[in-house]
């Protein structure tokens, strides 16, 4: 039989983005310690409704580590802080008997809370819209291996391509850059020779929207690197600020 | 007009004005500690160098405006990025955990203005020679030289040696050296980040190699007005 935790939640409480919020604390009692966060989340939701009191509002989808909508700062940590995990994938024996969880929502201006845990990453859409993309006709399928691509840059892009959009990285940093981001989406695309032709104009254009939606700029501290659940390196931002370079002197 | 907005503006751009002014002002501080580091060789050596210095002013001035010019892009890119950072995250975490940011990483706007402070304080104390400011109730500029069949030539080496005999003033300097010596620890690295000139097979290199340099740095600037207080140049100290 798994352990059963006790535990104490201080919790994000707001009601919609004009709301200013606070802190509620909340028991979590009984919680197996094989569940997720978000079910031991569940849990304590169906006791306050049960209650008649309004439960957590978070965001969350597939709850497999792979859709990037669960958001949760969990003790200060974009995703509780274990490496290479998203909350939805973070069990509960990473927690002890009798410990106070703190939760808040990812904070950064370009990410308004909409209610309790969830926020508005709707900036991130809007930074893909003007360049994540590779602008050609593609017609019927290629055949396979008319375009080599060695194994080397493969494995790159698709490091990159691990980004899963969750917005973590923004929480984490302290300047709420979202550098790593940008850098991750940028070069997937600008390593393969499809996304190639656009290298420097997606660079320019996806940077400035990163500015216009307002967030912070990179003074690479390393958190966004260190919480994020995929893994992507700092290594894509020293690309970015290269790909940008080239946009600004072209 | 790309080019500018591109530089001036985003936040990507005004990270290379930081970057290429911070390493400009390296260059400055490796050199300037060379040059110090020459009161260890007596008066004769570094009197030399001090005159030499002086000796094209049109040089002298150049590097002078140029190493200004440094300064203010670096304080000027790091105001206005701390700036747009701050206004990023209006609201802050409750909780918070610094996760893999290091604290020089953290405190780069403090210690930079703390350094910036420093140097105002340096250059009226040993290029103004404003002698009000060096609690030593001696005039530096009045210290000379004397030397048989040469004109005087200013005495830097007595000047420094009284200067550092001060202890307050001496342990300023050692803990704005100390400051310097946490702001390039993270700067140096970051440098080459911003330019775009560090991957994975070269962070731990440039990490530690930053490291290492910035406590070099402070082991040089240090040496010398602890050297002071232990005696050194007892001499020239009437
Ligand atoms: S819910 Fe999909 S990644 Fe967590």
């Amino acid at each position: 039989m798994a352990n059963k935790l006790n535990l104490t939640l201080k919790v994000w409480r707001q009601d919609n983005a004009a709301d200013g919020g606070r802190f509620e604390t909340y028991p979590a009692r009984g919680i197996d310690e094989d569940m997720s966060f978000l079910e031991m989340l569940d849990v304590v939701n169906e006791e306050l409704i049960e209650d008649g009191k309004e439960p957590i509002a978070f965001d969350s989808d597939c709850r497999e580590g792979i859709c990037g909508t669960c958001s949760l700062v969990i003790n200060g940590i974009p995703h509780g802080g274990r490496k290479g995990t998203t909350a939805c994938q973070l069990h509960m024996r990473n927690f002890k008997d009798g410990q106070t969880i703190s939760i808040e929502p990812w904070r950064a201006r370009a990410f308004p809370v909409i209610r309790d845990l969830i926020v508005d990453r709707s900036a991130f859409d809007r930074i893909i819209q003007v360049g994540g993309f590779v602008s050609v006709r593609t017609g019927g399928t290629p055949d396979a291996n008319s375009m080599p691509i060695s194994k080397e840059v493969s494995d790159k892009a698709m490091d990159a391509a691990q980004c899963i959009g969750c917005g973590a990285c923004v929480a984490a940093c302290k300047n709420g850059s979202a550098m790593l981001f940008v850098a991750a989406k940028v070069s997937h695309l600008n390593l393969l020779p499809q996304g190639k032709p656009e290298k420097t104009r997606r660079a320019e254009r996806m940077v400035w929207k990163m500015d216009e939606e307002g967030f912070g700029g990179c003074s690479v501290t390393g958190s966004c690197e260190a919480v994020c659940p995929k893994e992507i390196s700092l290594d894509f931002i020293a690309k970015l600020n290269r790909d940008f370079a080239l946009s600004v002197f072209k | 007009m790309k080019l500018i907005t591109g530089i001036f503006q985003s936040t990507l751009g005004r990270k290379y004005i930081m970057a290429v002014s911070g390493a400009a002002l390296v260059f400055f501080v490796v050199g300037h500690l060379m040059g110090n580091l020459q009161i260890f060789l007596g008066r004769e050596v570094i009197n030399a160098y001090g005159e030499f210095l002086h000796s094209v002013p049109e040089l002298l001035w150049g590097a002078r405006i140029g190493l200004l010019a440094m300064v203010g892009l670096h304080i000027w890119s790091a105001v206005s990025l701390s700036n747009d950072n701050k206004a990023a995250r209006p609201i802050a975490y409750e909780n918070w955990n610094p996760t893999a940011a290091s604290y020089a990483s953290r405190t780069m706007l403090m210690s930079g203005l703390i350094i910036a402070t420093f140097i105002i304080y340096h250059l009226l104390h040993y290029t103004l020679q404003v002698p009000g400011i060096n609690f030593t109730g001696q005039d530096f500029g009045t210290f000379e030289e004397l030397r048989a069949g040469h004109d005087p030539r200013h005495d830097v080496y007595r000047m420094m040696v009284v200067g550092f005999s001060q202890p307050l003033v001496a342990l300023f300097y050692i803990c704005a050296i100390g400051l310097l010596c946490l702001h390039l620890s993270h700067g140096v690295s970051a440098a080459f980040q911003s330019l775009g000139l560090k991957s994975k097979t070269w962070a731990p290199i440039l990490d530690k190699g930053a490291k290492v340099f910035a406590i070099v740095v402070f082991v040089g600037y240090a040496s010398i007005p602890t050297a002071v207080l232990l005696g050194l140049g007892k001499e020239v100290m009437k």
